[in-house]
């Protein structure tokens, strides 16, 4: 091969000088690709779950009033709440109904259906609502009182766009005609559509109720597993960490620790699952879908991170403050407890909030512990809170998908916008505190 | 009335009683003069304290182990439990009262009691491995009593049946995982060694300072949100505008969509990895590369990355492992059906799908149905393990090289 450019210009490009820089501007070229392309797949997952989700904040509500009549919700007449109980739900369904029809009636809408057709139009959950209501004012009874309503979620489906008059036709659970009598109720401004609290603090609800489903139990179920995480894996952590930085010989049980822990960070998290499900709960017999069992599983798998990040943080403690409080005159566990552990301190809580983010938003672990069940009761406030059963963010999104209610979807996308803010917030104190009381030496 | 009782109470009613006393005693034993005494009186509290605390706590340790292990529950009376904790505390409480005089050297003393804490605290991480492995170890142990072994490694049916007469056999499961860990690895290699290449290397500071942590926040993202946007967005998109059109499936779920996705999940972790890889090679060897007059991609390929190989494999192998225990991505993404085929756009089945799928809901834990969670939990947990152990070994003697 011979090279005719060879004695040419300085100036003029030869062939060979213009392939070797084609070859470099294509090979720049696919690096700024893949940049493009992961920067690209974080804008789709986002604009994903925000187009999905936002729309899990909003409820559509129907205000009516409802008249409360004493001859059929407290015959005794003495108003005790207690009495009055004897009345299920199921007491109350007519009221709702009588209710809803008369509020068509004054608002001058006209339609066609039946009174039962009508009720589709509420939620399954409204007499609930309503009883409770009463229950807590027995005074209302023999009143009428005006009561803002869920709509039932279909309902609040159409005005979101996931239900139309096509698929509404096709659907048992409505109709277009009970679609139109919403929309009239929405144009005299009784049906509106506005921000929904209950999604936050809310239990979850059955499989025919998507619009009253909130995330109440589930976040407070994380709550009780971040503390237990918090309780066990700071401690423990940063123990183990002082004495593999500070005290440990140089031999095989040393080694064993470390190589045992860089194995644990990486173990699969269902594997520890796996364990929880064996000891936890088969061998040491604690409750299925506890709080306690969750966080312990958790635990166990954040350890790891702690540590690593612990010892970083220690490690990153210059030795001559060692040096200066034992020459004068510490003793080595005073010089780590007085001097070395306090500068290490925000270190050490930055990496503590990233393994507790990490913890908060593991699901497979859980699943196999229990904690898929249905909970509706919200776990007890308090040390017995722990061992009564509750779900958890993660999961209680595994298990919304796991619904054939579209509704339920987008209650999904909603509870991980939750997640991913409460990720968010617990991420930016991490950088807050890393920025505020980092020191460099 | 049970709570002042319990054990727990009582303990920590010792220590604090321990703590006063052992105070007291020195400071009566230093006649009033704190500076005669071997240590600072607090010592001698603390001391006491933890000489309550910690003896204690390992007699509740040993007669929980215990309890566990024994075959009857019977066995076990419940009184014997409240001695097993109060016993050592009272022992450590006399103990360590009457030790309290004017030349014992309470602080070495419990310093001792603390570094035994935080020996313990390390052994945790010992005790989780051996809780791990023996907790599947026992159960499949159970599963290769009542099924063959040879059909749980060699078959290649999947049909489990609670009413009994199942094919258990791993290898369809093992493909799905092998097949869709495959493909992710094939999305998230070769982005993320181009953009840690490039953010290294070509990016400017601005570039940097916005892609950098944008790809970071891909990993802090949980994995259930990977697994939904499988399930709602990439699944439905890749089987209306590619699956459906050529005619391969007609499955939302499928070994492509799960792989897709979890290829993103992996992109942060792989680039990461290797950016601390390329950063650690030498900037003299670039130099030379590029005095030489190689421009910077040929410097790159020629002389950065076969020097970051090693440690690029060590990556690839630890995102592989990664990929391999994924669950939450492919419980939602790549479906149910365990099956042995080449077409990605069919829904395949992996083996963490059915260790979820086995162990939840009503669970029996004799039959072979449930116990087969166990055998494949602990073939998932060898064969990361074994390309943990492996990347970690690639990784060490890499870096060892350029220290």
């Amino acid at each position: 091969m011979s090279y005719q450019s060879r004695h040419g210009s300085l100036l003029t490009e030869d062939a060979r000088t213009r392939k070797r820089n084609r070859a470099e501007s294509r090979f720049k070229a696919y690096g700024l690709t893949a940049v493009i392309a992961s920067v690209l797949a974080l804008f789709m997952l986002l604009a994903s779950i925000l187009s999905n989700g936002l729309g899990a904040f909003q409820q559509t509500f129907v205000t009516i009033n409802i008249a409360l009549p004493e001859d059929k919700l407290d015959k005794s007449g003495v108003r005790d709440p207690e009495v009055m109980a004897k009345v299920s739900t199921f007491g109350y369904t007519p009221l709702i109904r009588d209710g809803l029809v008369q509020t068509l009636a004054n608002a001058g809408i006209e339609t066609d259906q039946s009174a039962k057709a009508l009720l589709g139009l509420i939620s399954k959950e409204a007499p609930a609502a309503l009883r409770y209501r009463v229950l807590a004012n027995p005074d209302l009874v023999g009143q009428t009182v005006s009561m803002e309503l869920l709509a039932n979620g279909r309902i609040d489906g159409f005005f979101k766009g996931r239900v139309t008059m096509e698929s509404a036709a096709l659907d048992k659970n409505t109709s277009p005609e009970i679609l139109q009598v919403a929309q009239q109720l929405a144009d005299d401004g009784l049906m509106t559509t506005r921000f929904n609290w209950g999604f936050l603090t809310k239990p979850d609800a059955s499989d025919q109720r998507p619009e009253s489903a909130g995330l109440g139990v589930a976040i407070l179920g994380s709550l009780y597993m971040m503390i237990v995480v918090l309780a066990l894996a700071l401690p423990l952590g940063v123990a183990a960490s002082i004495y593999l930085e500070e005290f440990a010989p140089n031999n095989w049980i040393t080694d064993l620790i470390e190589v045992n822990i860089s194995n644990l960070a990486a173990v699969p998290s269902i594997v520890y699952g796996i364990l929880g499900l064996a000891i936890f709960i088969n061998f040491a017999g604690l409750p299925q879908s506890a709080p306690l069992v969750g966080g312990l599983v958790l635990t166990l798998m954040t350890l790891p991170t702690i540590i690593i990040s612990t010892r970083a943080a220690l490690k990153s403690v210059p030795p001559s403050i060692r040096d200066a409080a034992l020459g004068v005159g510490a003793s080595k566990m005073q010089s780590v407890f007085h001097h070395v552990l306090p500068l290490a301190a925000p270190g050490i809580l930055t990496g503590t909030i990233i393994g507790l983010a990490q913890a908060l938003g593991e699901t497979a672990p859980l699943l196999l512990i229990g904690m898929v069940a249905f909970v509706k009761e919200y776990p007890e406030i308090g040390i017995e809170g722990f061992t009564d059963p509750a779900t958890a963010l993660p999961v209680q999104i595994f298990n919304w998908t796991q619904r054939a209610d579209p509704a339920f979807v987008e209650r999904a996308f909603g509870a991980i916008i939750t997640l991913l803010v409460f990720l968010l917030f617990m991420n930016l104190l991490a950088i807050f505190l890393r920025r505020k009381f980092e020191r460099r030496w | 009335m049970t709570l002042i009782t319990s054990p727990l109470a009582l303990t920590l009613l010792l220590a604090v009683a321990a703590y006063w006393l052992a105070k007291r005693r020195a400071i009566s034993a230093a006649k009033g003069d704190v500076r005669s005494l071997a240590a600072l009186p607090t010592a001698y509290g603390t001391n006491a304290a933890l000489s309550v605390v910690i003896p204690a706590f390992v007699g509740f340790i040993l007669i929980s182990l215990y309890s566990g292990l024994a075959p009857r529950a019977e066995d076990v009376a419940p009184l014997s439990k409240t001695w097993f904790i109060l016993v050592p505390a009272v022992l450590g409480f006399v103990g360590a009262i009457a030790l309290s005089t004017k030349d014992f050297r309470a602080r070495t003393a419990s310093e001792r009691w603390i570094l035994a804490l935080l020996m313990g605290a390390s052994g945790v991480a010992i005790l989780t491995t051996i809780g791990i492995v023996f907790s599947m170890l026992f159960e499949t142990f159970n599963f290769f009593s009542q099924y063959s072994w040879t059909d749980f490694f060699f078959s290649t049916k999947w049909s489990p049946n609670f009413r009994g007469d199942s094919d258990l056999g791993i290898l369809p499961l093992l493909w799905g995982t092998l097949y869709i860990s495959f493909i992710a690895l094939l999305v998230a290699v070769p982005i993320g060694l181009f953009s840690a290449v490039y953010l290294s290397e070509y990016a400017g500071p601005r570039m940097r300072a916005f892609a950098k942590p944008a790809i970071e926040v891909l990993a802090g993202i949980p994995t259930i949100v990977y697994g939904l946007f499988a399930l709602v967005t990439v699944g439905p998109l890749l089987r209306d505008y590619f699956a459906q059109p050529i005619g391969l499936g007609d499955s939302a779920s499928s070994v492509l969509t799960a792989g897709l996705v979890m290829g993103v999940m992996l992109i942060p972790f792989v680039s990461s990895l290797s950016d601390d890889i390329i950063n650690a090679v030498p900037q003299a060897m670039r130099d030379g590369s590029l005095g030489l007059g190689a421009t910077k991609s040929e410097t790159i390929r020629q002389v950065v990355v076969p020097a970051a190989l090693p440690g690029i494999v060590g990556a690839i192998l630890l995102a592989a492992s990664r990929a391999i225990g994924e669950t939450m991505i492919v419980v939602l993404g790549a479906g149910a059906a365990a099956r042995l085929s080449l077409n990605p756009l069919e829904a395949m089945t992996t083996v963490t799908v059915k260790i979820v799928s086995q162990l939840t809901g009503d669970t029996d834990f004799s039959a072979p149905e449930t116990l087969v969670a166990f055998a494949l939990g602990l073939t998932l947990f060898v064969l990361t393990l074994g390309l943990n152990v492996l990347a970690l070994i690639i990784v060490r003697r890499y870096r060892e090289q350029y220290e």
